[in-house]
């Protein structure tokens, strides 16, 4: 043993902030690995909270919240959980950004809050957040795993997004809240009810899945 | 007669899957076979049985507020209503271990066939949805246990019968886009139709 090889510093590349392999963490599952119409996670909140775009939005960001910093916790606590609790731990963490997002509604947008009533405690049973968890969180670093979960999030809000405008302009002829065929003279545009109730949900999503699939080329057997 | 009342509301008119849209995670990946969904959805009933009253206990005792007024007069302030998420979930995991072991011991063939489910179960939306609705609505602790079961039974009636239909299309020739989950939503919906002309009946 000799001081020389102690001396001798470990050079290490350092990989840059964007690179090719992290920038896939947020693009992929835009597209190709689309957390809903691929790995079929989350459908829960992505059809119940859909009649309109606004909540939708709301909805959208307190996911995209709640995924960064629980994949962030998990990925800095990574090493010190012992795979026997790591559920429960899990839970906790997921249910305490969950509460933190409950009581700003609460406290800044009471209409909200009271529209989407229990959607957002079902956050925490949003399985698209477990299964980031368990699959990539628990075993990489946490910038790394900051970049998954905004990847994650951001494909889980484009679907429930897409969900939205179109149930909402069919169901109700508005866009956000804006009488879209009103101001363009279009008076007495057939709005399809059926939108507004659950069936439309699972209608236009199923046509979403099957356009994207069709494009993406994935095939279930 | 308003216990009769809720039980019907919540298994057909204001079915879990058809109405909320809970459980859809389980409800849509194990429904490739009837045996299963059997399973699933027994469990599921067990359970919500169980964790709706056992979080409206929680509830009334210790997370409302003026809740705690009886350990003393100076809790009557309290308010834990925010702890609410995290002590429902809490409940449901530990219930979902306890009723894992005690079927264990007490059944070992219920076991064998609810066993590999029951650790599922935990994370299902329609479980802590339950609960959730049941803290909103301000149900009383018979209405929701009536509540409870009704909502696993309404969930289990929802499971088998889309099983049922899938076990069937395996022959049908759908296009390869709409395989699997596609062409699943689609039959859900128009399961969600069926469901809708239960809407108004009341005894």
């Amino acid at each position: 043993m000799s001081t020389e090889t102690l001396e001798a510093p470990i050079v290490k590349e350092r990989e840059p902030l964007l690179s090719k392999r992290r920038k896939k963490f947020v693009t992929d599952p835009l597209s190709d690995d689309n957390p809903i119409t691929i790995q079929v996670l989350g459908i829960c909140s992505a059809l119940a909270v859909t009649t309109q775009m606004k909540p939708t939005f709301v909805m959208a960001i307190s996911v995209i919240f709640v995924m960064v910093f629980s994949n962030l916790t998990i990925s800095l606590m990574r090493n010190l959980v012992p795979t026997r609790v790591r559920i429960i731990v899990q839970l906790a963490i997921v249910a305490t950004l969950v509460t933190l997002v409950n009581e700003v509604l609460k406290a800044y947008a009471f209409d909200m809050y009271k529209e989407l009533s229990v959607f957002i405690g079902l956050i925490i049973t949003n399985c698209i957040v477990m299964g980031r968890l368990e699959a990539f969180a628990l075993g990489n670093k946490p910038y790394d795993s900051v970049l998954d979960g905004l990847g994650s999030g951001l494909g889980y809000s484009w679907i429930i997004l897409a969900v939205a405008f179109f149930r909402e302009i069919w169901g109700s002829g508005k866009v956000f809240g804006y009488p879209v065929f009103e101001k363009l003279g279009m008076e007495g545009v057939a709005l399809n009810g059926l939108m507004v109730s659950p069936v439309g949900a699972f209608i236009v999503l199923g046509v979403i899945i099957w356009v994207q699939r069709t494009k993406t080329g994935y095939v279930e057997h | 007669m308003d216990l009769l009342n809720l039980g019907i509301k919540s298994i057909f008119i204001e079915n879990m899957v058809f109405a909320y849209f809970l459980g859809m995670c389980s409800f849509l990946a194990v429904s490739k076979k009837v045996s299963t969904a059997f399973g699933l959805g027994l469990a599921v009933i067990f359970v919500l049985t169980i964790t709706v009253p056992m979080n409206w206990l929680l509830n009334e005792y210790v997370l409302n507020e003026g809740a705690l007024t009886w350990l003393g007069p100076q809790f009557a302030e309290i308010d834990l209503t925010f702890l609410r998420f995290i002590m429902f979930i809490a409940i449901i995991a530990a219930m979902v271990q306890l009723v894992e072991m005690i079927v264990e011991k007490v059944s070992p063939s219920l076991y064998g066939s609810l066993g590999i489910f029951l650790p599922l179960i935990a994370v299902n939306c329609a479980i802590l949805g339950s609960s959730l609705f049941m803290a909103q609505r301000d149900y009383t602790i018979a209405e929701s246990t009536v509540f409870g079961f009704g909502s696993g039974f309404g969930f289990f009636l929802a499971i088998i019968a889309l099983a049922a239909i899938r076990e069937k299309l395996r022959y049908s020739n759908v296009p390869d886009g709409l395989k699997g989950l596609g062409i699943t939503m689609f039959i859900t919906g128009l399961m969600g139709i069926a469901f809708m002309s239960f809407m108004g009946i009341s005894i």
